[in-house]
């Protein structure tokens, strides 16, 4: 997994609440059986004016020259400023695939969907939490000012604005530590092998009944 | 010290815990569908790591699959995306020694479906599964969360979720429901009530006599769409419904296992005076019939309401929503809901898609006919084993006999990644769980509702109060 340790990017707002994992990347992309290639796809109904489907030359696509990723100033975005339960509904990771290979390398809004968020953190893409006070200024301070620009922090865990203004924010220890050192979490949980196994055994003495095999 | 029914269930799963305050848990049951799975096997090959229990996993392909005849097997799927994405499940499940109901296989179905069905779902486990819905499971006293591909590669290879312990969420819906009133209507109610991220950070526990009186069909339907309130993972009590469901089953334990698992699962209840960081309660009796009338699940409204007006919401975010709502499904503040003509009827998927939605549905369409407006209305069952208890029971034909169409098992036009969907503009009543834009089809508009109700929706040609019907 890449690492994030600090990032200076350029903001897009996504300025509404409940936006959902249906429409970050939509169902008839969920066919391919690969991990990338999903950032053309990203936000595809709002995005082009046609219906997208796999396969599809993107490049030639009719653009919505209303939807904020569409705008010119916003080519190089890395972070998205978004509204309340941003990522809510289903629990497809092709969602941060798509986000992290459109460029975005984190997200600040006021709260997420809990499997959105942690599929996140597995793919290199840090989702600040603020409160919505705060995320709302910053909205209005995107607004006001073109080339808007966010540095986020996470070993600090502070996001400053270009006015020097910071805000600290809440990171779990263990997400913080893989995200920080690219770390694979496969990898961590395996070094406990043997506590897995002993737990195993004992839980096979104690309930033989959830270790029935399922034979066709 | 009086525990909640997560509060044991978490502690039972308990591997280790970390100074930071994360935890191992054990996972008991995986099951895994074609869509989320290929890039996770991918990733343990590349990994050179083999599944660590084989026996914990059970597979099927549902997301993709045609619902029309398809006798002609996997390679004669049209979609070649669709095509591959099936295989590919195939091969992987062959590869590693996995449990797979094949597509043509008489227990194949929807994944929330046939774990149940088969016993492989049993009280007291953790089930995951790369599916959000997974929270259906609860409804057994298991443990049950939807997860992402990472974290089905995680399980695949450590049979393990690293995980922080959630709050404790109390529903209470005492009371009796009204005739015609199911248990899609309570838990819709309950969406409206709280809202979509009402329920996050939370497991979310369903009590109450209305609850208890229901079936664990009703009850899979309640948990199904926890998640659409925010909540991984949905939970209701081990009572004599849910063991004598679980009874019998292919997967389920016999004999002196039985005994000793019966004994333990009796105790899976939370305990009297246990602490719930917060409690929703519902009057059984206030519920009416629901229908959702938005692009999300808490833009719902019981039947005899009127579309509220954008611009007299107090929360600016709300207002906005709803004015975004509005003009997605073409619709203007005042409208009433009955006035709402729909142009194809779904009654599936892993809300509503088993024996009991069917028979409902069926007892109050038998002798009419689907309205000259609508285009097109579909059953598809759960399963191959719904399908063919409904077949026994001549459900099929009453459906037939009415304008229905009666289909193949698979996820279907619940998300329309096979060949079922809304046209631009178009309409539905959908038993479903999710009515967010383009989710039924590009352009398509859903409104989610309950079988009885859409049922009705398809006689009448719009939304009617299922009520009046009995």
């Amino acid at each position: 997994m890449k690492k994030f340790i600090q990032l200076n990017g350029l903001v897009a707002p996504m300025d509404q609440s409940n936006v959902d994992t249906d429409q970050i990347i939509p169902k008839q992309f969920l066919k391919s059986i690969k991990r990338s290639g999903f950032g053309p796809n990203l936000f595809d109904a709002w995005r082009y004016l046609d219906e997208g489907e796999p396969g599809m030359d993107n490049s030639s696509r009719p653009l919505n020259p209303d939807f904020v990723l569409n705008k010119p100033e916003f080519k190089g975005v890395s972070i998205m400023l978004a509204r309340q339960n941003f990522g809510c509904g289903s629990s497809r990771e092709h969602a941060p695939w798509a986000l992290e290979d459109f460029g975005f390398q984190a997200l600040i809004a006021p709260s997420y969907a809990d499997i959105f968020y942690n599929n996140c953190f597995k793919n290199g893409i840090l989702p600040v939490i603020l409160s919505e006070e705060i995320v709302d200024r910053l909205f209005q301070e995107q607004k006001a000012s073109e080339g808007y620009s966010l540095d986020i922090n996470l070993e600090t865990q502070l996001v400053t604005t270009p006015s020097g203004e910071q805000f600290s924010f809440e990171v779990d220890d263990f997400r913080k530590h893989c995200l920080l050192n690219g770390l694979d979490d496969i990898g961590i949980t395996l070094q406990d092998e043997t506590v897995i196994h002993s737990y195993e055994q004992q839980r096979k003495k104690e309930k033989a009944w959830l270790f029935a095999d399922l034979k066709a | 010290m009086a525990d909640t029914l997560y509060d044991k269930l978490w502690q039972d799963h308990l591997v280790s815990e970390r100074d930071d305050g994360s935890a191992l848990i054990y996972i008991d049951r995986h099951i895994i569908h074609e869509v989320t799975s290929p890039q996770a096997f991918e990733g343990l090959r590349m990994a050179g790591r083999k599944p660590w229990r084989i026996s914990a996993n059970i597979a099927t392909p549902d997301h993709n699959v045609p619902t029309t005849e398809r006798s002609a097997g996997v390679d004669a799927i049209v979609d070649p995306v669709s095509r591959l994405q099936v295989q590919t499940l195939d091969e992987n499940c062959d590869e590693f020694g996995i449990l797979e109901f094949k597509m043509n296989d008489q227990r194949q179905g929807i994944v929330h479906v046939i774990s149940p069905e088969q016993g492989a779902t049993l009280p007291g486990m953790t089930i995951v599964c790369g599916d959000s819905h997974t929270s259906t499971h609860g409804a057994f006293a298991a443990l049950a969360q939807g997860i992402g591909t990472s974290e089905v590669e995680h399980v695949l290879a450590t049979q393990c979720l690293i995980q922080r312990k959630m709050k404790n969420m109390l529903i209470r819906i005492d009371g009796e429901l009204q005739i015609g009133v199911g248990a899609k209507d309570v838990v819709l109610a309950i969406i409206g009530k709280i809202g979509t991220a009402g329920g996050t950070g939370f497991a979310m526990e369903f009590a109450g006599s209305a609850i208890r009186g229901l079936s664990m069909e009703g009850r899979m339907t309640i948990c199904n769409m926890a998640i659409e309130a925010g909540a991984r993972t949905g939970l209701v009590a081990v009572d004599d419904t849910t063991i004598d469901y679980v009874k019998g089953r292919p997967f389920a334990p016999t004999g002196e296992l039985w005994e000793q698992a019966e004994q333990n699962w009796r105790q899976l209840v939370t305990d009297e005076g246990a602490h719930f960081d917060e409690i929703v309660e519902i009057p059984a009796e206030s519920i009416a019939p629901q229908v959702s009338w938005g692009v999300s699940p808490e833009m719902v409204l019981p039947i005899d309401a009127e579309l509220p007006d954008p611009a007299m919401q107090t929360d600016p975010v709300v207002t906005e929503g709803y004015k975004r709502a509005m003009e997605y499904m073409d619709f203007k503040p005042g409208m009433k809901i009955t006035d709402i003509k729909v142009d194809r009827v779904f009654i599936g998927s892993c809300t509503n898609s088993r024996i009991e939605d069917l028979r409902a549905a069926a007892t109050l369409i038998k002798g009419k006919q689907v309205s000259n407006s609508v285009k097109q209305a579909l059953v598809v069952p759960g399963s191959g084993l719904v399908k063919q208890q409904a077949e026994k029971e001549g459900l099929d034909q009453i459906f037939v006999d009415a304008g229905f169409e009666w289909r193949n098992p698979g996820c279907s036009m619940c998300l329309a990644m096979n060949a079922d969907k809304l046209g631009d503009g178009e309409h539905s009543a959908s038993t479903s769980n999710r009515n967010f834009e383009g989710r039924q089809g590009h352009g398509g508009r859903t409104h989610l509702v309950g079988p009885e109700m859409a049922a009705a929706a398809a006689i009448e040609g719009h939304f009617v109060d299922v009520r009046t019907w009995y």
